[in-house]
């Protein structure tokens, strides 16, 4: 049954396919999506320099070959993920004078607004949870009383069979699975996946939370779908964290995450990517939101050696809108690369897009932006901006923006800055009695305050906020 | 009575901005409880002599000495302490031109500043004072200056106008209440009446426990706060000091008299313009 070919890629082969296709419960039309990407797979090489949305992107060290599935989880404890701490204890920090009597944002929960309950997740309730290592679901759990409701939440093992008619028309065709080597790979050999999926009309007041764990030279290639149905609410909290640090067996994350706003749907989605540094991280993601759908998406990336990650919207029915956050701080000789794409199909959407990144030591962030409007999408309301803060003369920003517009009736605008902070600012706060390290702190949360104010859930915007404030040295 | 006042000792005092000699040798006291006034032309280094009082980077003490004097004797080096060590000393600088820190509310950086500066040994990230206690303090201070508590939710001096800024920097000494405060001219960009108020607001805030040395170009910020003595910069040197009526001559004359009386400083004050005119170049 093998097929030894001179194919370096020992681990992901067709045989491995094959040994997943039969112990999984997945329906065989799933089978048949891994068998196609499979096809794919087999045909591609690694992607090149001369790939646009790689040419900034140096996966020469990165041997394919050395990595394959472990067929069971190295170690049943699940990393922490940066929200874990203020998830288990429940402890809002509602410790900023911005909090006490705090207007309602635009992108606050309907909820909220009604003033039916108190912020989601407030307490550290969760509606539901998953948890995953080295790619295998570990334990997961959902309110009985969304159960009851049809919410269906848990492993696309368990659920895709029998869920078919709401998950089929979705799994795997929201992303290009045949874009590049990783995305088929993705599309081939993903494990320990999830799925979400609200029925029409259901909203979920509290988070659920998925986290994907890796031990040190671990293997993830885990796949997250969310469909919303009509009106429907949700919060979705996915997070990735544990893999080796730097001089260490590292790890590999080839995931994908597919994402659905059904009509005037709302969803907010965040993705916390924490790996330690000796991490191979790849991930597409892309969201279609439909008609007068809403959709808050915020990426928060603190770790890897390298990402690459493709981040798509595609504002497909009239009026959807979505909001779309980047909080990346990196370090060391991190290298990140994010290549987003805001695709106006219908008319009259809005997108805004704010990703936000702070260098420190000889780290690298690329960030390539599109807005696409087609000639159907009239009265688009399109926006992207960059704004990157160096903390170091070594590091290294990209910021390129792009255009790509054929209707004529349109408003798109980007930007895009890059600066350093101000030994002033620093001496100023300094003669107020704030310590260097203090000082730097400070003005690095200032800088990160834009787009903290737009990201509703305070666990995050605490989370981010505190992860990013421990690993900022002094700033001369 | 003074010599029992904890006082802030300047003696000998060179200061050189990128090896440009600013200060060539500055003698001043002031004890707590006193105002000091501190005027002269622009460019004769009153702000060079705050800045070096707290400790900025590029103002480089090349001789003579700055030390707090408590009443015992003890003598506390400022010069061998950082900037922030200085605040936590109770040593203030209200700047003449306020930094700006965009994302970060008025009230949330004075929350850092007023627990470390009562607190002198805290450690970051050990508990910051609590925010009720906090919030009561600010409010109470923000109502005596005729401040809208909303403004303390705004971002440090980002956007603020030119008084604003200064009311901002009054707001946080009221809070710090340091030992010692240079103003630097805190009355510039404030219009008539919020110039009264501030020169009451500072009379009030100072007390007889704050030693204040206010650099002004006018004399309505001393109305309410009269000096035990001005005194007057030229060319890097404090060449004369007098009481409150040398502040009305310098306001209602200028420097005339001055630069004839003193011939070396207005040399030394011709030398510093040129050369600050060929780094120009
Ligand atoms: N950071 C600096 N870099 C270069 N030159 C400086 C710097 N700071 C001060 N100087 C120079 O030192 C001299 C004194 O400046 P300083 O700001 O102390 O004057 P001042 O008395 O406060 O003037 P003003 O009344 O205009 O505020 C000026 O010639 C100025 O150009
Ligand atoms: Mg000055």
């Amino acid at each position: 049954m093998s097929t030894a070919t001179a194919s370096p890629r020992a681990a992901f082969d067709a045989a491995l396919l094959e040994r997943i296709i039969a112990s999984s419960s997945l329906p065989s039309w799933a089978s048949d999506v891994r068998r196609a990407a499979f096809d794919r797979f087999v045909s591609l090489g690694l992607p090149g320099r001369r790939d646009e949305s790689w040419m900034r992107t140096d996966v020469r060290l990165f041997k394919p070959q050395a990595w394959g599935p472990s067929a069971a989880p190295t170690s049943p404890t699940v990393p922490e993920g940066l929200l874990a701490p203020a998830i288990l204890s429940g402890d809002l920090a509602a410790d900023s004078y911005a909090d006490f009597d705090r207007a309602q944002a635009p992108f606050a929960s309907q909820h909220a607004a009604a003033g039916s309950a108190a912020a989601p997740g407030a307490g550290g309730k969760l509606a539901g949870r998953l948890a995953s290592v080295d790619g295998h679901v570990v334990r997961h759990e959902l309110d009985p009383a969304l159960a009851a409701k049809g919410v269906v939440f848990g492993p696309a093992d368990e659920l895709l069979a029998s869920h078919a008619d709401a998950l089929r028309p979705h799994w795997f065709r929201v992303i290009d699975t045949g874009c590049d080597w990783f995305a088929a790979a993705h599309a081939a050999f993903h494990s320990a996946s999830s799925v979400l999926y609200v029925p029409p009309g259901v909203r979920i007041a509290d988070p659920l939370h998925v986290i994907a764990g890796m031990s040190d030279g671990g293997v993830d290639t885990s796949h997250v779908l969310v469909v919303l149905g009509e009106g429907a609410e949700a919060t979705v909290l996915t997070e990735t964290a544990g893999g080796g640090a730097t001089g260490t067996a590292g790890g590999f994350h080839c995931g994908g995450t597919e994402i659905v706003v059904g009509k005037g749907a709302f969803l907010r989605m965040v993705n916390l990517q924490n790996w330690n540094t000796g991490v191979w991280h790849f991930a597409r993601q892309k969201a279609v939101v439909q008609a007068s759908g809403r959709l808050q998406w915020t990426l928060g990336a603190l770790g890897s050696r390298l990402s690459q990650v493709a981040q798509d919207v595609a504002l497909a029915g009239r009026g959807a809108s979505a909001q779309v956050n980047g909080v990346m701080f990196t370090e060391g000789r991190q290298h990140l690369v994010y290549n987003t794409l805001q695709h106006h199909e219908a008319p009259s959407c809005t997108s805004d897009l704010l990703y936000k990144g702070a260098l420190q030591g000889k780290s690298r962030l690329v960030w390539r932006g599109m807005i696409k409007v087609d000639k159907a999408a009239q009265k688009t309301d399109g926006y992207q901006r960059n704004d990157n803060l160096m903390l170091s003369t070594e590091a290294r920003a990209d910021s390129i923006p792009g255009l790509e517009i054929e209707a004529d009736d349109v408003r798109c605008t980007h930007g895009a800055t890059s600066g350093r902070v101000d030994a002033e600012q620093i001496f100023y706060a300094r003669a107020r009695g704030l310590s260097a390290e203090e000082a730097a702190r400070l003005v690095v949360a200032g800088f990160f305050q834009q787009v903290f104010d737009r990201i509703t859930i305070p666990q995050v915007r605490e989370a981010l906020a505190k992860a990013i404030g421990g690993r900022i040295h002094r700033i001369a | 009575m003074p010599s029992a006042a904890e006082q802030l000792v300047i003696k000998g005092l060179h200061v050189s901005v990128e090896g440009q000699e600013i200060l060539k040798g500055v003698d001043l006291t002031i004890g707590r409880g006193e105002v000091h006034a501190l005027m002269g032309p622009n460019g004769s280094g009153k702000s060079t002599l705050g800045y070096a009082i707290m400790g900025h980077p590029s103002y480089e003490v090349t001789a003579g000495s700055i030390e707090i004097v408590d009443p015992s004797g003890a003598r506390h080096d400022v010069l061998a302490m950082e900037p922030d060590q200085r605040a936590r000393a109770g040593l203030f600088l209200a700047f003449q031109r306020p930094m700006s820190i965009p994302g970060v509310r008025l009230a949330d950086f004075l929350r850092h500043a007023v627990t470390n500066c009562r607190n002198p040994d805290r450690k970051e990230g050990q508990e910051l004072m609590p925010m009720r206690e906090f919030r009561n303090e600010l409010k109470a201070k923000m109502a005596e200056l005729s401040m809208d508590t909303e403004f303390a939710r705004r971002y440090v001096n980002d956007g603020f106008s030119g008084g604003e800024m200064k009311r901002a920097e009054i707001l946080q000494l009221a809070m710090l209440r340091p030992k010692f405060a240079v103003l630097d001219e805190t009355d510039s960009g404030l219009d008539a009446d919020a110039v009264r108020l501030a020169s009451e607001s500072i009379a009030r805030i100072g007390g007889a426990e704050m030693g204040i040395l206010i650099i002004t170009h006018h004399e309505q910020l001393l109305e309410h706060n009269i000096p035990l003595q001005t005194h007057v910069m030229l060319g890097g040197r404090i060449v004369e000091s007098g009481g409150p009526e040398l502040a009305r001559e310098l306001h209602k004359l200028g420097y005339e008299r001055i630069r004839a009386a003193y011939p070396d400083a207005a040399a030394a004050e011709k030398a510093m313009e040129e050369s600050a005119k060929a780094a120009a170049v």
